[in-house]
């Protein structure tokens, strides 16, 4: 199985055709998990693609896993625990959540 | 880096508990004089916080058959039941947990914990999946972290949630195992069982329900949720304690499963751990024949839970969904509920305070657990002790501005 470090991908542009399988942009995946999670936000620095999720933010892990089945239902895929585990940064958590919608 | 500099945060929030003056996590009870009342820091305090739901623990049926099986067969069995055999009373406990149920096959575990722990972890295997509900004890998630299968959450009670997680696994091959609690320890809600099963049924998953908190509470037999809600048949692995109402230690599971005994070679918190010893194996058989023998404790227990979440409810207090053995108090955040809870046990009641990270949706709770013995004095004393520390705490109205109706 693929994992969502190995996903990263520097062109977007590129990205979206690769991955364009029940349409949905990266930068419309990021803009949404930037939604949830802005209510942590720390200080004020910006929450971008690097933003890593633990760590940067204020945001518990419980509270990470709530917003991850939020994220779920929004885009319609399932996030097994394992994987989530391994998830640290904003950019990530989109490319795994496009894995998933482009693999289902 | 040292050992602990990663549990900076968590050393920072319990510093913050203790300087309350007392820590809720060392509390001693000094004495235990009954199952509602112990001494604390030296004085009577009424228990409202111990899982004790029938009171069964100095029942004097129960304590006789400990004592005697302790003079019969010693204090402990010193082994596992797979490397250094069975008791007959461990098979008859588990010939008369199946019997209860209805249901063909029992193993009985040393703790609640092992039991889900075990059970959870070894039935779903590497191509399977577990779908829990986000709110699960954390014997679940623990489970949850051996277990080969991919593991899934839906929200909490919400049974289209667990749908929609069913329906993305397509046609992918793999059993597929759903587990849920019949109360849920903390906010002491109930599942929403008949429309779980349905959604089940539906999508051909296998369904556990973790009954630890409504044995003896719920069902016209004390079986739990599943008897409650009529599912008990469509329920494949039913899990539960000895340690609450039955007044012991030590869990179960059963099912009609024909392969079920497996398990007991499979499962290594049952395999590689000392079995029950004759005392509790004792006391939790009559335990079970009084919970059969009395439905009338069950009748008491409700009465109780009434007369706290009404009383309570009346008062302004926010708390958990529905009526339940546990009410859970919800306070505005960590430092106001060890606040509240340390005064309430400077007036004499003991109850638990559950705050983040083992609570849901980082709620700050006091917990009560109710017992059948308790008296309806103790507890109208227990909501107006509360509804005073609550005006002081400034959690509920003040009473002059409510009856001025400016709230």
């Amino acid at each position: 199985m693929r994992t969502a470090h190995e996903l990263t991908v520097e062109n977007d542009g590129i990205a979206d055709t690769l991955t364009l399988t029940r349409g949905i942009s990266r930068a419309e995946v990021i803009r949404e998990i930037c939604v949830h999670l802005e209510p942590y936000q720390a200080g004020e620095k910006p929450i971008t693609g690097e933003t890593v999720i633990a760590k940067d933010l204020t945001i518990d892990s419980l509270a990470i896993m709530d917003m991850v089945m939020e994220l779920e239902d929004r885009f319609d895929v399932s996030i097994p625990m394992s994987v989530i585990a391994e998830i640290h940064t904003v950019d990530q958590l989109a490319d795994t959540i496009r894995d998933l919608r482009a693999h289902s | 880096m040292g050992l602990f500099d990663r549990h900076a945060g968590l050393l920072e929030a319990y510093r913050d508990v203790r300087t309350t003056g007392y820590d809720p996590f060392q509390i001693r009870m000094e004495r235990v004089l009954s199952p509602t009342k112990a001494i604390i820091n030296g004085r009577e305090t009424l228990l409202v916080g111990t899982n004790n739901y029938f009171g069964l623990t100095f029942d004097p049926s129960c304590m006789e058959a400990a004592i005697e099986a302790i003079r019969a067969e010693g204090t402990g069995t010193t082994g596992s039941r797979i490397a250094n055999g069975s008791y007959s009373e461990h098979v008859a406990l588990e010939r008369e947990i199946a019997e209860f149920y209805g249901k063909k096959h029992c193993m009985v575990f040393t703790t609640g914990y092992q039991a889900n722990l075990g059970v959870i972890s070894t039935l779903a295997g590497p191509d399977d999946f577990l779908l829990i509900d986000a709110d699960s004890h954390a014997s679940i998630y623990d489970a949850c972290k051996m277990t080969q299968a991919e593991v899934v959450r839906f929200k909490h009670n919400d049974p289209a949630s667990l749908e929609a997680r069913l329906r993305r696994l397509g046609d992918k091959p793999g059993n597929r195992v759903v587990v849920l609690e019949g109360i849920y320890s903390m906010l002491g809600d109930s599942a929403p069982l008949r429309e779980f099963v349905d959604v089940c049924k539906k999508y051909g998953a296998y369904v556990l329900i973790d009954e630890a908190h409504s044995l003896g509470a719920l069902g016209e037999h004390g079986r739990g949720l599943c008897e409650k809600a009529g599912v008990l048949d469509d329920c494949h692995f039913i899990v539960g304690t000895f340690s609450k109402t039955l007044g012991a230690i030590g869990g179960y599971c059963v099912s009609d499963d024909p392969d079920f005994d497996i398990l007991r070679v499979t499962v290594r918190a049952y395999m590689f751990t000392a079995s029950l010893p004759p005392s509790i194996v004792a006391s939790v058989r009559q335990a079970l024949r009084v919970v059969k023998a009395r439905p009338e404790l069950r009748t008491q227990l409700w009465n109780n839970v009434a007369t706290l979440y009404d009383g309570l409810k009346a008062q302004g207090f926010t708390l958990g969904p529905e009526h339940g053995p546990v009410v859970g108090v919800h306070l505005p955040d960590r430092m106001t509920a060890i606040g509240f809870w340390r005064a309430m046990l400077d007036a004499g009641i003991y109850v638990n305070v559950a705050v983040p990270p083992a609570t849901p949706n980082g709620v700050s709770l006091l917990r009560c657990s109710l017992c059948a013995v308790h008296t309806k004095e103790q507890l109208d004393h227990m909501v107006e002790v509360m509804t005073g520390i609550g005006r002081q705490f400034g959690v509920l109205p003040d009473k002059q501005l409510r009856a001025a109706g400016a709230r």
